[in-house]
């Protein structure tokens, strides 16, 4: 792909016959410059995604309630994402008195900035990587545990009790849930051999099931199973959504670590909340639904399974929105503590036995 | 000058800096971000000595998880930063013995020339060296007694921190969720069947 880049860039700049001169200088910048080209190409889809899911959220869950959902601006409202984005943009930053200035600027950034970088590494086809790093996961796992630091700094740098509060059972609840997401991860990792997410992919597109063209029994949702359910729910808590939102418990706490934000500052933190969810269902997808493998065997594996995928748990989300009360706070700690994380450890022991036993599926 | 070295000589700087800052920040909240910072950078430099694991690792659990529950404490405290200081004065020669020694250690580890140290080769490390997979495998074979005994004495210190923590308060109102789904309709409300009253008796 970077040979058929080249080519056209070539065949541009020929026409002016500028390329010999342009290439003589620009050369030792090439590298960085293809690599940013495809960061560009990663995150331009992501951010749009990130724009309209809003949009969708509002749709199907009004739909769910026999409502219409947004549909004045533009046809069927679809120009709606753009109109809040731009009343975003022209609102004021208001920064409250005492607050420290520096880190309730950098609040947001630490927010949105991990839910991005962590494309760097969710492979969209067969070699279609940004960074084919062999720790993959643990790149994930660690790229995800910083995101909780956009939520502490903000909730502090604040200097509001209703915003510390919110940004202290949103911690709390963080750090515990991305302990069950790991322990859920340790059993993939444990079946697919491996730390790169290339190979774990590849890994589900192998078995028993797989050679007779049903791929979708294959991948590892159903050998799986709970620790599939433990991390998409944990991916919920962690996301701080619906049925998981105490931080934001509009009852109790206005809007948690958000409260004193305002115009693009909060806007980005309602990105960052949507990009985690678009991620969550990415590594989800790679990880237990086999990526981008094709379910039957008589259709071709491509990008577009990855992407069908993704929005079909973006849609479990919103629908997770849409059915359930919230939580009450001791027992969202009760599930993350005492309920998924002895299943985990269980698990763990469980499919290490089975792997060492005659029935072993993963050979 | 190698990109590398660039690289380097970037995240050491900004490393220096920010453990200064650590010390220095009179806010203790500032400080222990500025050690999150110093940890970041420290990833970056093993990360160019090809120690991803590490790296990761260091992230994944000082970043991550150690300093978390550090700016929990930190954040919740009213800490008067010119208390702190008043010994000052007082520490400073045992600090500063301290210190020296940092540095002579130091001076050893990177003046390893002058001290035989360069007659052992550096290891050649192949193309596709995983260094997770070596580390793995070297933990749980060749040092799987040492591993897991490190991990009892984590578990010895968990179990003691939370008994050390532990108050049977008498006046919760915990409730079993397992009750509370169990309760019938029965337990919570009686039905009294009476005759409707009529008007005028």
């Amino acid at each position: 792909m970077e040979a058929a880049a080249l080519q056209f860039f070539q065949g541009f700049w020929s026409l002016f016959g500028l390329w010999d001169w342009l290439w003589s200088w620009f050369k030792p910048f090439w590298p960085l410059a293809w690599t940013l080209i495809k960061i560009v190409c990663i995150l331009a889809p992501v951010v749009a995604a990130v724009a309209y899911l809003p949009y969708f959220e509002r749709k199907v869950i009004a739909y769910m309630h026999v409502r219409i959902g947004p549909n004045r601006v533009g046809p069927f409202g679809l120009l709606q994402p753009i109109a809040d984005a731009l009343k975003l943009m022209f609102k004021e930053i208001i920064v409250p008195t005492k607050a420290s200035k520096a880190l309730f600027i950098l609040g947001p950034i630490m927010g949105l900035a991990p839910a991005l970088i962590a494309w760097a590494v969710i492979p969209f086809d067969a070699g279609l990587v940004l960074a084919n790093i062999d720790a993959g996961v643990l790149y994930l796992l660690a790229v995800s545990s910083i995101g909780v630091y956009g939520v502490i700094i903000s909730g502090w740098a604040s200097n509001s009790k209703y915003a510390f509060i919110g940004a202290m059972r949103s911690a709390a609840q963080m750090v515990s849930y991305e302990i069950s997401m790991g322990m859920a991860l340790i059993v993939v990792l444990m079946v697919s051999n491996s730390l790169n997410l290339s190979a774990i992919v590849a890994a589900q597109g192998k078995g028993t099931f797989a050679g007779m063209g049903v791929g979708l029994l294959s991948w590892n949702w159903l050998p799986l199973l709970p620790m599939f359910l433990v991390y998409l729910i944990s991916g919920v808590a962690e996301t701080n959504r619906a049925p998981f939102d105490v931080v934001e418990g509009e009852s109790e706490i206005v809007a948690g670590h958000m409260v004193e934000y305002s115009g693009m500052a909060f806007a980005l933190f309602f990105l960052a909340e949507y990009a985690n969810m678009i991620l969550i269902s990415a590594m989800v997808s790679i990880f237990f639904l086999g990526g981008w493998l094709s379910p039957v065997g008589f259709l071709p594996d491509s990008v577009w399974w990855l992407i069908a995928k993704i929005s079909f748990i973006l849609f479990l989300f919103l629908w997770f929105r849409a059915t359930f009360p919230r939580y009450r706070y001791d027992q969202i700690m009760r599930l993350g503590w005492k309920v998924f994380l002895p299943l985990c450890f269980i698990w763990i022991v469980v499919v290490g036995a089975w792997m060492m036993s005659p029935l072993n599926i993963w050979k | 000058m190698e990109f590398k070295t660039f690289v380097f000589y970037m995240l050491a700087t900004i490393m220096v800096l920010a453990a200064l800052r650590v010390i220095t920040a009179r806010n203790p909240v500032h400080a222990a971000l500025a050690l999150v910072l110093a940890f970041f950078n420290a990833a970056g430099i093993w990360l160019l000595l090809h120690a991803e694991f590490l790296a990761i690792a260091l992230i994944m659990v000082y970043v991550g998880a150690v300093m978390v529950l550090f700016l929990f404490v930190v954040m919740m405290l009213d800490i008067n930063v010119d208390r702190l200081r008043q010994g000052f004065w007082n520490y400073l020669p045992l600090g500063g013995l301290i210190g020296l020694l940092l540095v002579g250690e130091m001076s050893i580890v990177l003046g390893g020339g002058y001290f035989g140290l360069g007659s052992i080769a550096p290891p050649d490390i192949p193309a596709d060296h995983s260094n997770t997979k070596t580390l793995g495998r070297l933990l749980f074979t060749d040092y799987v007694y040492p591993f897991e005994l490190a991990s009892i004495v984590l578990l010895v210190g968990i179990v003691a921190a939370v008994m050390l923590t532990l108050r049977r308060r008498k006046d919760t109102k915990f409730m079993h969720p397992s009750d509370q789904v169990k309760v019938q309709r029965n337990d919570r409300i009686r039905i009294v069947s009476m005759p409707a009253e009529k008007e005028g008796d």
